[in-house]
């Protein structure tokens, strides 16, 4: 790792640290309802929604918070699958494109529902303005808000004393559109389009190639047509709300998705503003700030030394290489390293930090090819979505995640010293480890089984566009990233296809609301305890001590999950390339 | 469970009509006020008629031109309607092929330049749209460029320099050469036509 590097990922995880304090006591204002000058602004807009969509803001036990998050989700996949089957006979169409296939639809409908934005799909050359407006973007936002509703509703969980109810749905979804994540994207769109991003109903551009150039079949080529669109509005909340979802096919290594050095800085920090900001969040509304920072410093602990590996692998570049006489040597003139699928204006660092970043977070956009990565280099990104998304992780979804490890910490530590378990004064019963049981292991059973049954069908192995031990990696991200809602993938595998559109979807659909609903009902056991107070015998959960063994049991999960099939792929693969 | 399934259609539709229609054409006025020239995909015009987009790349293997990285977009490379990587793994031979293709392809367009070729030059971009190449990479053609133009070294390296934009505040990101404008830059010299 060269000084440049260090500095570069210095710098950010430095402003992002800064940045966790404002915006996490400013949303645990508009979680907890205490009266802000900012309402003004807002309060107009969130009360007009209340009334057009006949929300009434009484409080829900557990279940009836599930049923309207799930009547809310299941709807709004349901509303993205119509569009895109509908899209040509709908406006904003000018480039005329035909309707998606049904079982693409499927897919993409449940990626954009369960915030995870994996696309079979290339955007541009697939989806009307509309259908990038209509069901993209307002499932951006829709499926942040439901993460973070559903964290909220958990934080109330530890907050409340003997009470049935924990919050009503649609206020904390609102609000956290509303309030939180709508003025974020409006100030962020415009500062991409300052930085170049596009913003514009106009049809595509049509330019004369300086150079003609010729196509696959030697025919040749004058012209070169510049697809646009509103894209600006898109990639604000697709990198706010961790969806990641690419307006274009190439995502975030478009020049008009991601232009400049400064426009990648900052929808770098978007992509864990929200996750990050919410640990100190957690800490406000739970009245111990520790808490909150105590998540964020076991979260940092994972995420450095990974970026650390995922920097220097890329720096190293690829022996091969330099054996054909190719200069990947870091000079003040070129990054070097290897910049296969990595554009000149990022490099090494501003790539790696950002397959590092976006995989920490269930953000899931690429500003550079994961699948052209050093094997070490693309390990990192599947490590990262194998420890169940909770680095950092979706907004919500990654810091509920990670409690339901705490959850689990303080069981074994209760076991180990012989203790009732306890967090934030509750105790932790057979009933939420059953339940945090279940959120943490549905997602390795579906990682794994998915993986097996691809590898062994032929419509599964016909995607694979790598030979040797890098093609089973790219199944294996594939399952990874589907089931943790992430959305990145190893492109190269062909996943358009009625057999990977299916299971992957399925996939995501069940990682997603599998855990949601064990969450929620963890909110409502523990809502209903009573507070015991701190005594000697209460178990610290703030200190280095316990984030030190949060980290383990976080990091012995997943590498026990994972290690063989990881050996496999990447490990076997970097074996292979050194040899 | 009844008022519930109402209240999920009518806010679908609610937040469909806010997130998805006033949210963008919000956005889309206030862009094309403020930054109408980003807004609009920052197209380079030439006597009124858009001539290229200073963010979006070109191929070039003319010597005369400044060379583009490489673009596996399909069906032709930098197709800007399909924007696409290559995909290939770090050990995959269709890499190596590519790579030793374009080589191959430098080293016939430049005989006599012995130098090691930097790696951006013989690698696809991710977006296969890449603008740009490294000032190692513009430093590596800049001779074949010139004597294909018959001019000097010297106004070659001021245009290069003019086109090269650095880090930001010096830190962030990586030194680029914009090879479209680069190249617009010296046909309107007037050499080398």
């Amino acid at each position: 790792m060269n000084t440049n590097n260090f500095i570069q990922c210095a710098i950010y995880i430095g402003v992002l640290v800064l940045l966790v304090k404002p915006l996490g006591s400013y949303m645990a204002k508009v979680y907890e309802g205490t009266p802000q000058w900012i309402d003004k602004l807002f309060g107009p807009i969130e009360r007009l929604i209340y009334r057009l969509s006949g929300i009434t803001t009484e409080e829900m036990t557990w279940k009836k918070y599930a049923v309207a998050t799930m009547l809310f989700n299941v709807v709004g996949i349901l509303v993205v699958y119509l569009i895109q089957r509908a899209q040509n006979h709908l406006p904003f169409n000018p480039m005329a494109m035909a309707p998606v296939s049904p079982d693409s639809s499927f897919n993409t409908a449940v990626s954009f529902g369960t915030n995870t934005n994996w696309q079979g799909y290339g955007g541009e050359s697939t989806m009307s303005y509309l259908a990038q407006m209509l069901a993209l973007t307002v499932q951006n936002f829709a499926s942040a808000a439901t993460g973070m509703a559903v964290l909220v509703a958990l934080i109330r969980g530890f907050v409340r004393k003997k009470a049935e109810t924990i919050g009503n749905f649609w206020v904390d979804l609102v609000r956290s559109s509303v309030y939180i994540l709508f003025p974020l994207s409006v100030v962020f769109a415009l500062v991409l389009t300052w930085q170049g991003v596009p913003q514009t109903f106009r049809p595509s551009a049509t330019v004369p190639l300086v150079q003609a150039t010729v196509d696959s079949n030697q025919k040749p080529v004058m012209d070169q047509i510049i697809a646009m669109g509103p894209v600006a509005s898109q990639i604000a909340i697709k990198q706010l709300g961790t969806n990641g979802g690419g307006y274009f096919n190439a995502n975030s290594a478009h020049p008009y998705e991601n232009p400049t050095p400064l426009s990648n800085f900052f929808e770098l920090e978007a992509i864990l503003l929200i996750a990050a900001a919410l640990c100190y969040t957690f800490g406000a509304m739970v009245k111990d700030t520790r808490q909150g920072w105590a998540l964020l410093a076991a979260m940092l602990i994972i995420f450095i030394p990974m970026l650390w590996l995922g920097v220097a692998s890329e720096q190293q570049g690829n022996p091969a290489l330099t054996k054909m006489g190719v200069n990947q040597t870091a000079s003040a003139l070129q990054p070097g390293g290897n910049m296969e699928g990595k554009e000149v204006r990022f490099g090494i660092a501003q790539s790696a930090l950002w397959a590092t970043a976006t995989t920490a977070a269930s953000n899931g956009s690429v500003n550079s090819m994961h699948d052209s990565f050093t094997p070490l280099g693309g390990l990192v990104p599947m490590v990262m979505m194998k420890l169940g998304e909770v680095v950092f992780g979706g907004v919500g979804s990654g810091l509920y995640g990670m409690l339901i490890f705490v959850l689990i910490a303080v069981f074994l530590g209760g076991l180990m010293v012989g203790r009732t378990p306890e967090y934030l004064g509750k105790k932790i019963e057979a009933y939420e480890i059953k339940m945090a049981s279940i959120a943490a292991l549905i997602m390795g059973f579906f990682v794994l089984v998915g993986t097996a049954m691809a590898v062994l069908m032929k419509a599964g192995l016909a995607g694979i566009a790598n030979p040797g031990p890098h093609g089973f990696s790219e199944i294996l991200y594939a399952f990874t990233s589907t089931a943790n809602n992430n959305g990145s993938a190893f492109a190269g595998l062909s996943v358009n296809t009625p057999f990977y559109n299916t299971i992957l979807g399925i996939t995501m659909f069940f990682c997603r609301y599998w855990i949601i609903i064990p969450v929620l009902a963890i909110a409502g056991s523990l809502a209903r305890k009573k507070i015991v107070p701190v005594s000697a015998g209460t178990l610290p959960t703030h200190t280095p001590l316990f984030v030190f063994f949060l980290v383990c049991v976080v990091i012995i999960v997943g590498a026990l999950t994972f290690f063989p099939a990881l050996s496999l792929g990447p490990i076997v693969e970097h074996l292979m390339m050194i040899g | 469970m009844l008022k519930q399934m109402r209240i999920a259609v009518q806010s679908i539709v609610v937040l469909t009509l806010f997130f998805g229609l006033l949210y963008p054409f919000a956005i889309t006025g206030l862009a094309q006020v403020l930054f109408p020239k980003q807004a609009n995909g920052s197209l380079i015009y030439k006597d009124g008629k858009p001539v290229g987009s200073s963010l979006i790349g070109q191929p070039f293997d003319d010597p005369k031109y400044f060379w583009s990285r490489l673009s596996a977009t399909g069906p032709m490379p930098y197709n800007a309607a399909s924007s696409s990587g290559s995909n290939l793994g770090p050990t995959n031979p269709a890499l190596f092929k590519a790579i030793q293709d374009r080589i191959d392809a430098l080293h016939k367009a430049d005989p006599d330049n012995k130098q090691l070729i930097p790696v951006d030059l013989v690698t696809a971009s991710g977006s296969g749209l890449d603008l740009h190449i490294s000032p190692a990479a513009a430093q590596y053609q800049m001779k074949r460029v010139a004597s294909a133009r018959r001019i000097p070294e010297t106004i070659v390296q001021d245009l290069i320099r003019k086109h090269t934009q650095g880090r930001f505040l010096g830190l962030l990101g990586e030194p680029a050469v914009n090879v479209l404008e680069l190249n617009l830059a010296l046909n309107n010299l007037g050499g080398g036509k």
